[in-house]
């Protein structure tokens, strides 16, 4: 018996996803759905005994008991290599939540959105922006991804097929496409002003990626005139 | 974890204690009043220290240890469940 | 009863007579942090030791150099239950920096930049115990393991070995530091497994 909010899942899809990471669909009986933007904790257990548990932002979003996290792999980490090289199909995965209430969006918002994400960042933000679709909300959604380079896209089909609501821009700070305008370089002020939406408009902003990334797009964002509390951040640790 | 994230990331300890991150708390060495969720977390799983992102305080300290865990709750005047 | 995860195994868990209680071997070096990381450049660099009198001895970083350096070897167990055996490192002995220090206090505070603080008995920082240490492993101390310079106290939990040292300032009292005004045992021997008050 699993007690404290833990229940069991089963891992029923697996899917190669960026240069090192992984998507994983689980089944998890007794999982009340999640708003977009909400995590899981996800804890994995040794035969003898030992225990690791580590957060996952959620890349689906609504109802029932089917739900999918997205995994990058971090080179020295505990759980994330085992996540992505070793879990197969068939798996069980012991897992919390949802969880945090703060980093979310809710259709019933009517406001104009701009996510902003780094690498793995993207996950959260993708919940949104299927949560967004599944609505069919009218509020304008953005998304500004900034990746190292074009393969290391999480959901890159979803994100280049034309979504109704929603207008991308990638931005590459290593390796750019063959005759892509904008060299490659870190995402700066500039970048914000000329992409993002307008200060004027009020709109809601997430921030999601490794913590370096979210702090330099967030003291960017407050420079050009947003509101610190219309920011939202959810920094992933690292540099 | 490396570096530093966000209260936002302590919402499943902190849901053994039945609290959220969207909890409200005061800082009681500079008064500032926020949701958990805007803290700064250091730390690791064994010991997270959460600062004040407007002072940097330190607002409480979370131990998890195998039988259970410890929140030394020093560095706030309150807790206040009310939405902001 | 948790699902045992098939085919996980975590971090090396190396049991060894050798270790205190509840510690087990890593070959990483993990870090523990309490806040971010300062960054002070040598030129900037000073240590100190303030008496009861208010008599303050400085050092910069050439006076420290000036000084009898010792290559120790040395195991440390962190309270967040990891331990290294064999580790190396280079530094000036504790007894070298106290020789003219006239203090009647039993107690010291190490104080850090950054603001980190933590205190110990004065008497183990004395005897070749402890050392102000400024390489490890062969190289110069990096700013995440407490570079410039650290205290180095091997026989008491690791949280006592003070990153980004800056001074110590006698106490007549043992009076808490940071961990230890935030949960952490007062004086922290592992082999008494010594972590929370």
């Amino acid at each position: 018996m699993v007690t404290g909010g833990w229940m069991v899942g089963t891992v029923v899809e697996v899917r190669a996803e960026a240069t090192s990471g992984r998507a994983i669909v689980l089944e998890v009986p007794g999982w009340g759905g999640n708003i977009a933007g909400q995590h899981l904790d996800a804890r994995l257990t040794a035969p003898d005994g030992y225990q690791a548990v580590r957060s996952y932002s959620l890349a689906s979003a609504g109802e029932g008991e089917r739900l999918e996290l997205a995994v990058d792999r971090f080179p020295h980490g505990e759980v994330s290599p085992y996540l992505v090289d070793e879990l197969r199909i068939g798996d069980e995965l012991e897992v919390r939540g949802p969880l945090g209430g703060w980093f979310v969006w809710r259709p019933d918002q009517t406001e104009p959105v701009q996510l902003i994400g780094g690498g793995s960042g993207i996950v959260p933000l993708m919940a949104m922006i299927r949560s967004h679709r599944a609505a069919r909300s009218t509020a304008e959604f953005r998304l500004l991804y900034s990746l190292r380079g074009e393969e290391d896209a999480f959901f890159r089909e979803e994100l280049t097929q034309p979504s109704p609501g929603l207008a991308v821009t990638w931005l590459f700070t290593r390796r750019t496409p063959t005759g892509w305008p904008r060299p490659a370089s870190r995402i700066t002020a500039a970048d914000l002003e000329a992409e993002a939406i307008p200060v004027g408009r009020s709109p809601s902003v997430f921030v999601c990626g490794p913590t370096g990334f979210v702090e330099a797009v967030a003291t960017n964002l407050v420079e050009l005139g947003h509101d610190p509390h219309r920011i939202k951040t959810e920094r992933f640790g690292g540099s | 974890m490396r570096g530093h994230v966000d209260g936002n990331a302590l919402a499943g300890i902190l849901s053994e204690l039945q609290l959220d991150v969207t909890v409200r708390g005061r800082c009681a060495g500079c008064g500032d009043v926020a949701v958990l969720a805007r803290a700064v977390v250091y730390g690791d799983e064994q010991a997270r220290v959460a600062r004040c992102a407007a002072c940097s305080g330190v607002l409480f300290v979370l131990f998890t240890e195998p039988g259970g865990m410890r929140l030394q709750l020093r560095g706030m005047s309150w807790l206040d469940t009310a939405p902001e | 009863m948790s699902v045992i995860s098939r085919g996980f195994f975590g971090r090396s868990r190396e049991q060894n007579p050798d270790l205190p209680p509840g510690q087990y071997l890593t070959r990483d070096f993990p870090v523990l942090s309490a806040g971010p990381t300062p960054i002070i450049d040598t030129a900037d660099w000073e240590f100190s030791i303030r008496t009861e009198s208010g008599e303050v001895q400085r050092w910069d970083w050439q006076q420290l150099h000036a000084l009898p350096l010792e290559d120790v070897t040395v195991d440390i167990h962190c309270v967040t239950r990891w331990s290294k055996l064999g580790t190396t490192w280079r530094g000036v002995s504790l007894d070298t920096l106290f020789a003219n220090v006239d203090s009647d206090n039993e107690f010291v505070m190490a104080h850090s930049y950054g603001g980190y603080t933590t205190n110990l008995p004065l008497e183990d920082l004395l005897d070749g115990k402890a050392w102000i240490a400024t390489r490890f492993d062969g190289d110069d101390l990096d700013p995440e393991h407490g570079g410039p310079a650290r205290l180095l106290v091997p026989h008491l939990y690791f949280w006592k070995s003070a990153k980004w040292i800056r001074g110590l300032v006698m106490h007549s009292d043992d009076d808490p530091g940071f961990w230890e005004q935030n949960g952490y045992h007062l004086y922290g021997d592992p082999w008494l497994e010594q972590r929370y008050w």
